[in-house]
């Protein structure tokens, strides 16, 4: 017994490295038991699985007259289904500055996209967009503005009719959602 | 806190509780802070918000019993407090207007803070503190003003949380946190009633650390001269109670006012259509104590930039006691600093009117105006730019900079006895040097 103890005295000398590791391995179970408690705690914010869940519908664009707008509720937001004259088309494709007049290339856009990546092929006539601001999450006005496309009037924000945004606050397009024609006419979203 | 305790337990029972938990002795001590002598009546906003602060907590625990914190019910339910419950009118009256006088009253605190230079050594932490609970008050009524559920609930909250969105790479992720979906939903709603019920006994433990922090050195007074002996002090009871309760009960005639007479002036016609998704008010704007910084939100045709200068307008609150270096606090011995503080209130004014404006409206009618960075020159936005370039410049640049080049400041006095001594009205000497002593 008096040797063991005297064996377990030498032991308490300086001995860094055993030392180091046992404070850094509690420490870190420590840190790592606290985020484990935490994490479900923040997610629990996140997104439900029945509010995920609803995350898709169809639609027969049809039913959307030759330059008007239905606005649809998507995941609990405004989207829109423009049908496009082929003025609108036109110069949705060949953007023009509403100042000059002059034709302007897409590269000199805010948020530059070609109209063509912005709807399907063959399809150019239907303009699928969330009705979603950039800016700050208003909805545009449909056929207003200086490019006939949208206004926000929260704030000003300016659209042309491809849903580009080209004056105002907003940094970045309406966006476009992931979308297919299941037949000629009915859409599904999401 | 500060000087040695004048607490004497005269029975029994009053020495057996100091000797285990000094409950009586911290009270006594509270009431006999000394303070100085010559606080003048803005500096009753302190106990006038702490009763701002009760009553909001009081009228909000009895309306969150007949709340319903539901996408479907919310909106009905604020009906059926307004039109059903007893008093209900009453009651959500003084809540919904309560928040109103809240920050009516914690915008002349500050505001006097800076004139006077609160803020200056040793008093930086309670600066702080004080910038934390205006922080956390904002926090607490916007998400208040959501829980009606009606359009311009609604929409401001789209707007709001769209705000964090701007930021940088965590932006997206904390606009979802904060929405439970996709978008502003029932799930929000939800979220910010339990957080609305929360924050305010957050402020209540920050005002605790405020009163802390405010003992430590004491109170600053007009003069912004440090108490030099006990000849500068009264005990803060029964002077400043009174004085207190006389500004609390002259602040009750206006809080009343509304309550009765008006008590839907400072609310939006919109938050009567229960939320609607799809459609936007045509006009949005949050509420008036928002609106100095709508307007530098507004101001700047980036969205990005536009939130930082609109999060930076806050910080330069907070950052006040590193910005305003001058040793002399109050601005009554710096008639230089006096003149820039006044046009300054001026334009967090402007700024304010400029923020419930449209952005397009012509402020002079009949002026076209050209247009000149995105917006016409005769527009609010101009306007607001202004008024918000004047709101930096003046805590970035005039107080760091331009006053410690070119200020002089008049002779600071020797006590906060002396001007009162010294002034010409004065009466018999006696009565204003110690009239703690006149029984």
């Amino acid at each position: 017994m008096a040797e063991s103890v005297a064996g377990a005295s030498a032991d308490h000398s300086p001995d860094p490295s055993r030392r180091d590791f046992i404070y850094i391995a509690t420490a870190a179970a420590a840190v790592g038991g606290v985020a484990a408690v935490v994490w479900p705690l923040v997610d629990q914010m996140n997104p439900s699985a029945d509010t995920l869940a609803l995350a898709s519908i169809e639609y027969d664009v049809t039913k959307v007259a030759l330059g008007q707008q239905v606005t649809l509720l998507w995941r609990k937001q405004p989207l829109f289904v423009r049908h496009r004259t082929p003025k609108e088309i036109a110069e949705a494709e060949n953007p023009i500055d509403a100042t000059s007049g002059q034709p302007i290339p897409i590269s000199a856009l805010r948020d530059p996209q070609a109209d063509s990546d912005r709807v399907k092929a063959g399809k150019s006539e239907w303009l699928i967009v969330v009705g979603v601001c950039t800016h700050l999450g208003c909805t545009p006005n449909f056929g207003e503005g200086p490019y006939g496309g949208y206004l926000c009037h929260c704030h000003g924000s300016i659209y042309d009719t491809s849903g580009r945004i080209r004056a105002g606050p907003a940094p970045k397009n309406l966006a476009v959602p992931d979308y297919s024609f299941l037949t000629d006419s009915q859409i599904k979203v999401g | 806190m500060s000087g040695p305790s004048t607490y004497e337990p005269k029975t029994g029972i009053e020495r057996w509780l100091d000797t285990r938990l000094p409950i009586i002795r911290f009270s006594a001590d509270l009431l006999d802070f000394p303070t100085p002598k010559n606080l003048n009546y803005w500096w009753t906003f302190g106990g006038i918000l702490a009763f701002c602060l009760v009553t909001q907590i009081v009228t909000g625990i009895v309306l969150a019993m007949h709340f319903d914190p539901s996408g479907a019910g919310a909106f009905l339910s604020v009906q059926h407090i307004q039109r059903d419950v007893n008093y209900g009118w009453l009651i959500q009256g003084i809540h919904a207007n309560g928040a109103s006088m809240f920050f009516l009253a914690v915008y002349i605190h500050m505001f006097r803070g800076i004139y006077y230079g609160s803020f200056k050594p040793p008093r930086e932490v309670l600066w702080l503190i004080g910038a934390l609970i205006y922080l956390t008050m904002m926090a607490t009524a916007f998400m208040g003003y959501v829980l009606p559920w009606g359009q311009m609930s609604f929409w401001g909250a789209k707007v709001i949380t769209n705000i964090f969105g701007a930021l940088p790479v965590v932006g997206p992720s904390i606009t979802t946190l904060l929405w439970g979906g996709f978008t502003v939903d029932a799930p929000t709603l939800n979220r910010f009633f339990s957080l609305h019920y929360l924050l305010p006994f957050v402020i209540a433990a920050l005002v605790a650390l405020h009163i802390w922090a405010l003992h430590v050195p004491g109170n600053s007074n007009p003069t912004g001269v440090n108490v030099k002996d006990k000849s500068d002090t009264v005990p803060f009871h029964p002077y400043y109670t009174v004085k207190d309760g006389f500004a609390i009960s002259v602040f009750l005639l206006l809080f009343a006012s509304f309550v009765f007479y008006m008590p839907e002036a400072l609310g939006h016609v919109d938050n009567y259509t229960p939320a609607n998704p799809i459609v936007t008010p045509p006009h949005i704007v949050p509420e008036w104590y928002f609106l100095p910084y709508y307007a530098i939100l507004r101001a700047v045709p980036n969205k990005l930039i536009g939130v930082f200068a609109m999060l930076g307008a806050i910080g330069c609150v907070f950052a006040l006691p590193w910005l305003d270096r001058s040793h002399v606090r109050s601005m009554r011995y710096r008639p230089q600093a006096r003149m820039y503080f006044a046009i300054f209130c001026v334009a967090v004014l402007i700024l304010g009117f400029a923020g419930a404006k449209e952005v397009d409206d012509p402020v002079i009618n009949g002026f076209a105006g050209f247009t000149f960075i995105d917006s016409n020159i005769n527009s609010w936005v101009w306007v607001s730019r202004i008024c918000g370039a004047y709101f930096f410049a003046y805590f970035l640049g005039i107080l760091p900079f331009l006053l410690p080049l070119t200020e002089k400041t008049l002779p600071v006095p020797e006590t906060i006895s002396t001007p009162v001594l010294s002034h010409p009205a004065a009466a018999p000497a006696g009565a204003a040097a110690a009239p703690e002593m006149k029984g």
